[in-house]
């Protein structure tokens, strides 16, 4: 059944060509209990994801919740990654990732250290779930979880049916049984799906700039150990 | 010396440290990280910090040491650096690196090298201060204490 996968251990993809802030995000992942895996480039994460440039060219719209299972062998169920790198940004490696019928439904996350509001617009017009502001804290982190849930939620059930069973809150019911209905109709773009998730996000997330540009804190509300 | 008596020295050092600038709330954040299964967490983030740092500093030296001034490549090392400091809460760093990376849009040779000064030496403050700290840390554990929690110095 759905929730007990939901309850095993999500996989997270960290992407970052610093080493301390890999070092970092790993470990404020793996404190939330996530299974990490960390790699320094775009290119790197791609790969990790079993991205290939050929299965790319037959991208139909009606083609959508493909089991990453196909090209993966490990089930990554969140990417977060920094923004400036070398090579390949983040916001390249949000692109690639929507543009692939595979990774599209992955679940994305961008990092920054500069507080650019049209960067964060442009990340989150793209499909990221959240824009956060480095350094990254453990109330971030926390923040990843529902992102996550959702996905499992579409991958373990093509059916309508099957959402009922589950116990996740009304409003999760709500969006995730509205993504089905898009799904199954033939006449629907893939624009169109994107435009439904981005009005998801904006409805759940209340607006956009100022809660994306607020910096996060304080020490003092944060959970000892 | 008494475990609370080295504890208590480890807490007004280090409320010396956040109130003088030197590090910030980004540190606390680290030592929430550190427990049992990762005891030495910031001393290694630290070291990395230390070992990047002097790397960095070396790269900005000789790129401003040369005859055409590369300022693109001197601006992605400060970036670096600035991430770094930030990332570990090294502040009075941090804001240094924020000044040079201004000198750089501006192209100004003069203001990067005098930046390139500051930073260095605020380094080596942040440096000399944060192996202090440690050592008081390791004292603590060696009587048999438990390192304070820093949460209060934000």
């Amino acid at each position: 059944m759905g929730l007990a996968a939901a309850d095993s251990q999500f996989h997270v993809l960290a992407v970052d060509d610093s080493l301390i802030d890999r070092k970092l995000i790993e470990r404020l992942l793996k404190t939330s209990s996530y299974q990490v895996t960390t790699v320094d480039s775009g290119s790197k994460a791609l790969e990790f994801l079993g991205w290939h440039e050929d299965d790319e060219r037959n991208n139909s719209s009606e083609e959508t919740s493909v089991s990453p299972k196909n090209h993966q062998e490990v089930e990554v169920n969140l990417v977060i990654t920094d923004y400036c790198m070398p090579g390949m940004t983040g916001y390249d490696l949000l692109k690639k990732m929507k543009e692939s019928s595979s990774l599209r439904n992955i679940p994305v996350v961008i990092m920054s250290s500069e507080n650019v509001p049209s960067r964060i617009t442009r990340c989150l017009e793209e499909g990221a779930e959240e824009f956060f502001l480095k350094p990254v804290r453990l109330s971030d982190v926390s923040k990843l979880k529902p992102h996550m849930m959702r996905t499992k939620c579409n991958k373990d059930d093509q059916k309508p049916e099957n959402l009922e069973k589950q116990e996740i809150n009304g409003e999760e019911i709500q969006s995730v049984l509205q993504l089905q209905q898009q799904q199954q109709q033939p006449s629907q773009t893939s624009n169109n799906n994107n435009n439904n998730n981005t009005n998801k996000r904006k409805s759940m997330d209340e607006g956009l700039s100022p809660d994306r540009t607020r910096p996060r804190y304080s020490g003092l509300t944060v959970m000892s150990n | 010396m008494e475990v609370d008596q080295l504890q208590r020295s480890f807490l007004e050092y280090s409320r010396l440290l956040f109130h003088e600038g030197f590090l910030d709330g980004q540190f606390s954040q680290l030592q929430l990280l550190q427990d049992e299964s990762n005891p030495d967490f910031v001393f290694e983030v630290v070291s990395l910090f230390f070992e990047d740092s002097e790397r960095l500093l070396n790269d900005l030296t000789i790129a401003l040491d040369q005859q055409n001034v590369d300022f693109k490549k001197i601006d992605a090392h400060v970036h670096q650096l600035k991430g770094s400091s930030s990332s570990i809460g090294a502040q009075r760093v941090k804001n240094v690196c924020i000044a040079f990376r201004n000198f750089c849009d501006e192209q100004n040779v003069e203001g990067c090298l005098r930046c390139l000064q500051q930073v260095k030496q605020e380094y080596l403050l942040v440096k000399t201060k944060l192996e202090a700290q440690l050592r008081l840390e390791q004292q603590i554990v060696a009587a048999g204490g438990a390192i304070p929690m820093l949460n209060e110095f934000c």
